[in-house]
């Protein structure tokens, strides 16, 4: 295909300038995630395989959490009052383990091994992976295991936060459904949980595979403090997560609107890149428009 | 043998004991305390039991989550809800995860009886044999049961426990060693053994004993763990006695039976075998004791099974 996977790396970006550090203001977030993006479909092209599109409508969230909200890091990772983020939506792992390579859990060329023979980059997020808090990838599994350590950490009196994603499509799982009356039932106020709302799946549109709609309705019905936020503007994602919690003893509900393959034109809102790799044209095209955006942004700074 | 109480009554009074000296004990519950002898639990340690409602997917989700932060969790549900509805979650959140929650399937096999198949759990050993990460417990006696409890806050894996819900036989003696993985010998013979799990051992015993008025000597096997397998003591029974049957409140496919015969197939023994349990049919309505009667899991049954295969290699 005559890419060269490591050559890629080299692209400037923000990651190399600013890795590390917590404190960062909004251009500096917004250049990570046209980077994060670019190693997404880096590492999906490698590998020949991956979850593109959810992977990019989530990057912005992964970033703002991990690079301003979580105190979570390499270091802390045994700390028992780490924040923890539970990725529900295991599908979109492509983003989770490039952010958590920009904090510097591992390598970012590690990634390069990405679904290959004997590789812990697994499809999915695995604890084999220094980062990842839980193994998941069936969904429908996130937010009771989000629930039950939100639960340990009331009952001993830590003031951590779980974090949990889960995906719009993902919803129809009834367990979701069962973790939710959990969650209201003990009150998890330090409980967040983010819908990545895309409104698309692997077959199409949300509304027409099985309508989720009035979702803030049921969520609310379900007895979370619900917000609305624009999952794909950084300063907006910073602001909604400084304001948890929302009430004092509910569970906080974010419905994230985002854009299923954010960032490339071609993808963007589109059904079919929910797992597709793109040809070596699209991939050039892609990295072009990402590298576009980039100079746009420094530009601007 | 005299009368002990149902086991998951003493799984109940020892995970009391146990929890009033260690906060870090919590019991997760589906509406299931009252099934599980819990009650008292909940009353003493209000601040050591989580309820979900009845939600078993949720009850094992929530369950590995405590279990991340280092609680021991013990997650208490019927086992036939546990150990289908439930069972990607034990398979993704505990086991593969390795949060090590202690799964404990109450009112196990036909415990339910005349409830009927929704009921009952008789695929349980064979749909968790093939999980990986995650040990498997069917104790016999209250010895057993308590022994299990305390083997499991220290075991370094996910565990399922079944129990049954009726009064079962005292089978040991109060000395006796358990180790998980380990079958304990609980009467020699030469003539036939007899490898049974959880509440059947009782009946095997019975046989056993019927059998010597016969001059027909058994040995018992107590397999109170089905993973890790003690291959060691099916190999010894083959070599040591002429003919092996295996006992169980379980399907006849996928659990006690079918592993010893795969170990004696893989080692090249061939011995005069019967596996006895529940057979692929629709159960037959009754309670737990007229159903192991029905299927033959019964001192006259296991008798009757026992003679048919010395027979079998007298013959050959």
């Amino acid at each position: 295909m005559g890419l060269h996977f490591i050559d890629y790396w080299g692209y400037p970006s923000a990651l190399d300038v600013t890795q590390g550090d917590r404190e960062m203001d909004v251009q500096t977030l917004q250049l990570k995630s046209v980077a994060y993006r670019k190693t997404i479909l880096e590492i999906i092209k490698q590998s020949g395989a991956g979850h593109t599109a959810g992977s990019l409508s989530c990057t912005d969230i992964l970033n703002v959490l991990y690079n301003h909200v979580l105190n979570v890091d390499p270091d802390n990772f045994a700390d028992p009052n780490r924040d923890r983020y539970i990725q529900s939506k295991g599908h979109s792992v492509e983003a989770l383990y490039t952010v958590l390579a920009d904090r510097g859990f591992y390598s970012r060329e590690a990634l390069a091994t990405l679904n290959k023979y004997k590789s812990k980059f697994i499809g999915h997020p695995t604890r084999k992976v220094h980062g990842i808090e839980q193994n998941t990838g069936a969904l429908g599994h996130g937010l009771s295991i989000a629930v039950g350590t939100a639960i340990a950490a009331k009952k001993d009196g830590r003031s951590y936060r779980v974090y949990t994603l889960l995906g719009d499509g993902e919803l129809a799982e009834g367990s979701s459904w069962e973790a939710s009356m959990t969650a209201a039932h003990y009150q998890l106020d330090n409980l967040v949980v983010i819908i990545d709302r895309n409104t698309l799946q692997i077959t199409g549109r949300t509304e027409e595979v099985s309508s989720l709609e009035p979702l803030e309705d049921k969520f609310r019905a379900f007895g979370y403090a619900v917000r609305h936020v624009d999952g794909n503007d950084i300063p907006a994602l910073i602001q909604i997560f400084e304001q948890v919690p929302f009430v004092p003893h509910k569970p906080n509900l974010i419905i994230a609107h985002t854009v299923k393959g954010k960032g490339i034109s071609f993808m963007e809102d589109t059904v079919k890149w929910h797992h597709r790799v793109p040809t070596d044209e699209e991939f050039a095209k892609a990295i072009e428009e990402l590298e576009l955006a980039e100079v746009k942004l420094k530009a601007a700074v | 043998m005299e009368l002990g109480k149902p086991n998951q009554d003493i799984f109940a009074t020892t995970l009391l004991d146990l929890a009033q000296n260690d906060p870090t004990i919590l019991v997760v519950t589906s509406d299931s305390r009252g099934s599980g002898k819990l009650v008292p639990f909940g009353q003493m340690l209000p601040n050591q039991i989580v309820e979900v409602g009845i939600a078993e997917q949720n009850l094992v989700g929530v369950s590995a989550g405590l279990a991340s932060t280092g609680k021991k969790v013990f997650a208490v549900s019927p086992a036939c809800f546990l150990t289908t509805r439930a069972l990607e979650q034990i398979k993704n959140d505990v086991a593969y995860s390795n949060n090590p929650v202690r799964i404990i399937g109450i009112s196990a096999g036909v415990s339910y009886g005349a409830l009927g198949s929704t009921h009952h759990s008789l695929h349980d050993f064979a749909a968790l044999r093939t999980i990986n990460n995650i040990d498997i417990l069917a104790p016999a006696d209250n010895f057993e049961t308590r022994q299990a409890v305390l083997a499991a806050m220290h075991h370094p894996r996910p565990l399922y426990f079944r129990f049954g819900k009726r009064p079962v036989y005292d089978l040991h003696a109060p000395d006796t060693i358990f180790q998980i993985g380990k079958a304990i010998r609980l009467r020699e013979g030469r003539d036939v053994t007899f490898i049974a799990s959880g509440e059947t051992v009782a009946r095997a015993m019975l046989a056993a004993l019927h059998l010597e008025e016969a001059g027909i000597t058994c040995r018992v096997l107590s397999m109170h763990t089905l993973k890790p397998f003690d291959s060691e003591a099916v190999i010894q029974a083959a070599r040591e006695t002429h003919a092996i049957i295996t006992v169980e409140e379980h399907s006849v496919f996928g659990g006690l039976g079918e592993a010893c015969a795969s170990i004696l197939m893989q080692r090249g023994l061939v011995v005069p075998f019967k596996i006895v349990g529940i057979p692929d049919e629709d159960t037959v309505t009754g309670s737990q004791s007229e159903i192991f009667d029905h299927y033959g899991i019964s001192a006259e049954g296991l008798a009757t099974t026992a003679r048919t295969l010395l027979q079998v290699e007298q013959s050959s």
